[in-house]
C-alpha cells in the first residue's frame, strides 16, 4: 500500500498555504471565536432572563428599589450610583488594559507592565465592589412577609414608602429557643430562628394606623406596585407564612424569587470570568516582567488577553442595561 | 498588522472612545434615575421608549468597545463578519423568539394570577 503524503504544493489560502485567510494569527483567531461562542452562552442567559420577565411583567420587582446602597451613605435611597460606579471602574480597567496592548505594539516593556498593573487592580477593585453588592442584596433592606401562595408583602407608610419591619414590629416575649443538637433530641435541629415572627409583624402592623401594604402587582400605566387600603390588608396578612429578610436561592424580599436567581447566576458568572481574567492578567503581567515578550519579539499575548478582558467589559455592559437600567 | 515596529500610538483616540463611553453611560444613569414620565410610561413594541433608548445606548457601548478598544476595526473584513455577524443574528433570533414566548405565557397564565384575598 502506498502512503498518502500531504505536501505543500499550493500555495494558495485555502489550499494549506502559509497565508492566513482571515489576517489573524491561529491564536487571536481562536481567543475571537471563543468569545463570540462566551457571548452567545451569556445570551442565552439573558434571554433566559427576559423570557421569565415578560412572563411575569406585571409583577417583576423594580430595579430602582432593590439596589439602593452605596458605600458609607447609611439610610440615603441611592439607586444606580453604585452600579454607575462599577461601570465606571470596568471600562477605565479596559482602558488600561488597551492603553498596555498600544505600549506593546511600540515594545515598550515598563509601560506594557505598568498598565497591565492598573487593570490587574481594577479587576480587583470591580470585584470587591461586586461582594459588597452581593451583600446588600442578601442581607435586604425592608424585610417583607411571605403569604401561603408564595407572594411578597411589603409594609409602606402614608406617603407610600417602604418600612423596616424593625420600625414597627411589637416585641412580644417568647419562651421559644432554636433546638439545637446539645438541646433534646441528638439527631434533630432545626434553623436559627427569624429575629422577628410573623404574630410580631401583625401585632405591630395593627398598632400603628399609619402602616399600610403594597403587593408584588405593578400598576401598568404608573409603573409602580399597587398599594392595597389599610382596611383591606389584614384578608392579605390572615394569609401570612413567614418573615423574609434579604434575598437568597428560595426567597426574595423584593419579590419574585427569580429575580434573585438570575442575579446571582448572570452577576455571579460574570464574576467568575472578572476573576478569570484577573488570574490570567497575572500571569501575562509576571510574563511581562520576566521579559518573555521581550524576548519573543511581540506582546501578541498582551493582545489576546486583552480581548477577553474587554469581552468581560462587554458582557457587563449588557448586564447593567438588563438588570439595573431596563 | 504582521509587524509590530510600524504601529504609531493611538493613545489619543483610545482617551476619545473612553469619553464617549463615559458620556454614554452618564446619559444611562441620569435617564435611569429620573425615568422622565413621558419616555418612560410610553408603550411601543411590548416596552417603553425610555428601554428602547436603553437598549440603542447598550449597543453604542458595545461598538465602541468591541471596534475600538477590541481592534475590530483593524481586523480583516472577513474575521470581523465571522464574529459579528454570526453574534448578532444569532442573538437577535433567540431574544425575538424567547420574548415574544414570555409574553404570550404571560397573556395565558396572568389572568390566573390571584392577586386579591
Amino acid at each position: 500500500m502506498e502512503a498518502t503524503i500531504a505536501t505543500n504544493t499550493n500555495d494558495n489560502n485555502w489550499g494549506g498555504g502559509n497565508q492566513k485567510p482571515l489576517g489573524a494569527s491561529y491564536g487571536k483567531m481562536m481567543m475571537w471565536f471563543f468569545i463570540l461562542s462566551d457571548a452567545l452562552t451569556f445570551s442565552g442567559f439573558l434571554g433566559a432572563y427576559g423570557l421569565m420577565r415578560f412572563k411575569f411583567i406585571d409583577s417583576w420587582p423594580i430595579a430602582d428599589e432593590v439596589f439602593t446602597h452605596f458605600p458609607f451613605l447609611h439610610d440615603v435611597h441611592a439607586p444606580m450610583y453604585y452600579v454607575a460606579l462599577m461601570t465606571f471602574i470596568l471600562i477605565f480597567s479596559s482602558v488600561t488594559m488597551v492603553l498596555a496592548v498600544d505600549a506593546g505594539h511600540q515594545m515598550n516593556k515598563a509601560k506594557v507592565t505598568f498598565y497591565m498593573f492598573l487593570t490587574i487592580i481594577g479587576g480587583a477593585i470591580f470585584l470587591g465592589s461586586q461582594a459588597w453588592e452581593w451583600k446588600n442584596f442578601i442581607h435586604g433592606s425592608y424585610g417583607a412577609i411571605k403569604l401561603n401562595d408564595g407572594k411578597i408583602i411589603q409594609f409602606v407608610d402614608a406617603e407610600g414608602h417602604q418600612v423596616t419591619l424593625e420600625s414597627f414590629a411589637k416585641e412580644i416575649p417568647s419562651e421559644r429557643t432554636q433546638h439545637i443538637k446539645s438541646k433534646g433530641v441528638w439527631f434533630v435541629e432545626e434553623a436559627a430562628l427569624p429575629a422577628i415572627t410573623v404574630n410580631e409583624v401583625i401585632e405591630g402592623f395593627k398598632e400603628h394606623p399609619e402602616l399600610t401594604i403594597r403587593t408584588e402587582q405593578l400598576n401598568t400605566e404608573l409603573k409602580k406596585k399597587t398599594i392595597i387600603p389599610r382596611d383591606k390588608a389584614m384578608d392579605y396578612l390572615n394569609e401570612s407564612n413567614k418573615v423574609v429578610m434579604g434575598a437568597n436561592l428560595k426567597e426574595n424580599e423584593y419579590g419574585k424569587t427569580l429575580f434573585a436567581d438570575f442575579f446571582f447566576f448572570i452577576t455571579g458568572f460574570h464574576g467568575f470570568h472578572v476573576l478569570s481574567g484577573v488570574v490570567i492578567n497575572i500571569i501575562i503581567f509576571f510574563n511581562v516582567i520576566i521579559g518573555t515578550y521581550e524576548r519573543r519579539g511581540h506582546y501578541e499575548m498582551v493582545e489576546k488577553v486583552g480581548l477577553y478582558w474587554h469581552f468581560v467589559d462587554l458582557v457587563w455592559v449588557f448586564v447593567f442595561t438588563f438588570f439595573y437600567l431596563v | 498588522m504582521a509587524h509590530a515596529q510600524e504601529h504609531t500610538s493611538h493613545t489619543k483616540l483610545i482617551w476619545k472612545v473612553f469619553g464617549i463611553l463615559s458620556l454614554i453611560t452618564i446619559v444611562e444613569v441620569i435617564l435611569g434615575i429620573i425615568k422622565p414620565d413621558s419616555l418612560h410610561l410610553t408603550h411601543i413594541l411590548g416596552t417603553s421608549i425610555l428601554n428602547i433608548i436603553f437598549l440603542l445606548l447598550t449597543l453604542l457601548k458595545a461598538y465602541y468597545i468591541t471596534w475600538f478598544f477590541m481592534h475590530m476595526a483593524d481586523e480583516k473584513k472577513n474575521l470581523r463578519r465571522a464574529v459579528v455577524w454570526t453574534a448578532f443574528f444569532l442573538i437577535a433570533y433567540l431574544s425575538t423568539l424567547l420574548l415574544l414566548e414570555g409574553s404570550y405565557i404571560h397573556d395565558v397564565l396572568g389572568p390566573l394570577t390571584k392577586w386579591n384575598y
